[in-house]
């Protein structure tokens, strides 16, 4: 059964007649050609497909296409503005080295900005000391919020340096 | 994959009436568990009925405090509700402790409840199961069952429900609100979920087209504390081997009530009533706690590769009890 559906993304709108069955990974990768989220265990553990769809970081290979239609998708393509450079968590993943193969630094990279937002709304985490609380950017947070994301090459050490780098920048922070 | 039809609900009388048309439908919400389902081969329905868009996405807090939860209202966003840190912190805690920041915004609540085992023989279309494909036989029996169940298990099944957000709702007496082709019912948490028996296909006691539309949760009782404790194979992103939701008030030494639920251990969310029953009204003092885990553990019917889980849980509900065994007032 096909279907059609619109997304707009990385700021571009498309129109696309795709089979009921197409997961928006695949969506976004073979019939945009928006190649920035990979696709790496397709089963909703590697985080390497993840984008920020509506303002949040979500994985798109458990996803259906046809069940987010109308949705806004943000893939690690549409992060950096042209004039103004790379987008700072992009800068300090390059600037730290936290990647050696790089196919799930895409992926990572959304994660990381989506996990940021979702501190700064007080959304707290296991981690999380007292619920009650506010959660504060500690270590052990930005771990356990990026488990959803593997790096085969485990370049964690330095992933972890880069999210705290792009802390600093929090003006230009969100995606 | 078999080709599927994919129908967007327009409200939820509507979805169950398209799931009810046809023998085959099932229904779409965040999808983290159906769409895997789809890839591997476990699941082949002709009808996806898509209710994510539904307005069931809301939380509500009554006058007496009783929090009305709509089945599409995402983990990630129960989790973070004020009123659930608030009154029910070890709902927070167990959604947390489940999956990660991607698919917790995506997956939600009605979704949760449903998701299905992750026996890695379920999941695997090579090899026999009696949950997949009934009278197969059950592949785990002999095999490797370190995940599997120690309570109410069959000769058909002993896989275990992997939710942990269900351990939470069914320590809190959370009721589940339905829409069915008979009209609006609702049911215990604890009493959704099914033991195997020999019908192990049958996960939950719903019915063909019958639709979770929320989760109530009346208002803990005052003076109560609690705690969710996960032990697993990691410190993150994994399934319990064992879960324990719990949460207790003690007045002038003694404990006026108890609410305890073991995740990782049956078929289902494992409320330990036997436990409660030793625990209400007696000492909370460190052998009243060994002897409610003891009464509980007393049906466990381990196997080789899971005896392991009987000494942990009793470990963990007496290390739970202590903790909570703190006079707040």
């Amino acid at each position: 059964m096909e279907s059609r559906l619109a997304l707009t993304v990385d700021g571009e709108e498309h129109t696309i007649e795709v089979d009921t069955r197409t997961t928006l990974l695949d969506a976004l990768r073979d019939r945009i050609g928006a190649t920035a989220p990979k696709k790496g265990c397709d089963h909703g553990q590697c985080g390497s497909c993840t984008v920020i769809e509506d303002g949040r970081r979500v994985t798109t290979c458990l996803s259906l296409a046809v069940a987010h239609d109308g949705a806004s998708i943000v893939t690690a393509s549409g992060l950096s503005d042209g004039d103004l450079g790379l987008h700072p968590m992009q800068q300090a993943f390059i600037e730290q080295d936290a990647f050696q193969c790089g196919y799930c630094t895409p992926g990572q990279i959304c994660s990381a900005i989506g996990m940021l937002a979702e501190i700064a709304d007080g959304s707290p985490s296991f981690v999380t000391e007292d619920l009650a609380d506010p959660p504060t950017l500690t270590d052990a947070e930005i771990r356990e919020r990026l488990s959803g994301n593997l790096c085969r090459c485990g370049a964690y050490v330095n992933i972890l340096a880069a999210v705290r780098q792009a802390t600093q920048h929090s003006d230009k922070g969100a995606a | 994959m078999r080709p599927f039809d994919y129908e967007r609900a327009t409200d939820a009388a509507d979805a169950v009436a398209r799931a009810a048309s046809r023998p085959e439908a099932v229904f779409l919400a965040g999808g983290t568990n159906l769409v895997d389902h789809l890839k591997l081969g476990l699941v082949e329905p002709e009808l996806l009925v898509d209710i994510s868009h539904l307005p069931l996405a809301a939380i509500e807090q009554e006058p007496d405090g009783t929090l009305d939860i709509g089945a599409n209202v995402r983990n990630a966003d129960l989790a973070a509700h004020p009123a659930v840190r608030r009154s029910h912190p070890l709902l927070s805690r167990a959604l947390l402790s489940g999956a990660s920041g991607q698919l917790r915004n995506l997956a939600t609540t009605g979704g949760n409840l449903l998701q299905r085992t992750r026996c890695v023989y379920f999941q695997d279309v090579t090899t026999p199961c009696n949950k997949r494909s009934p009278g197969s036989g059950c592949s785990a029996l002999g095999g490797h069952t370190e995940q599997h169940a120690i309570f109410g298990a069959s000769q058909q099944c002993i896989a275990v429900h992997p939710s942990d957000m269900a351990v939470a709702l069914a320590a809190l007496d959370a009721q589940v609100s339905l829409l069915g082709p008979e009209g609006v019912t609702s049911m215990p948490v604890t009493e959704l979920h099914r033991l195997p028996g020999d019908s192990p296909e049958r996960d939950t006691v719903l019915d063909r087209g019958q639709l979770i539309t929320g989760v109530r949760i009346p208002p803990p009782p005052a003076g109560a504390r609690h705690t969710y404790r996960k032990v697993r194979e990691r410190s993150s992103f994994a399934f319990a081997l064992i879960s324990l939701a719990a949460e207790m008030v003690v007045e002038d030494g003694v404990i006026a009530s108890a609410r305890l639920a073991l995740g990782g251990v049956a078929h289902k969310p494992w409320r330990a009533r036997r436990a409660e029953e030793v625990l209400h009204g007696a000492p909370a003092i460190t052998e009243t706690f060994t002897a409610a885990a003891k009464a509980e553990l007393e049906q466990a019917r381990p196997l080789e590769g899971n005896a392991f889980k009987v000494p942990m849980a009793r470990a963990m509900i007496v290390a739970a009890l202590k903790e909570l065994a703190v006079e707040t007032t």
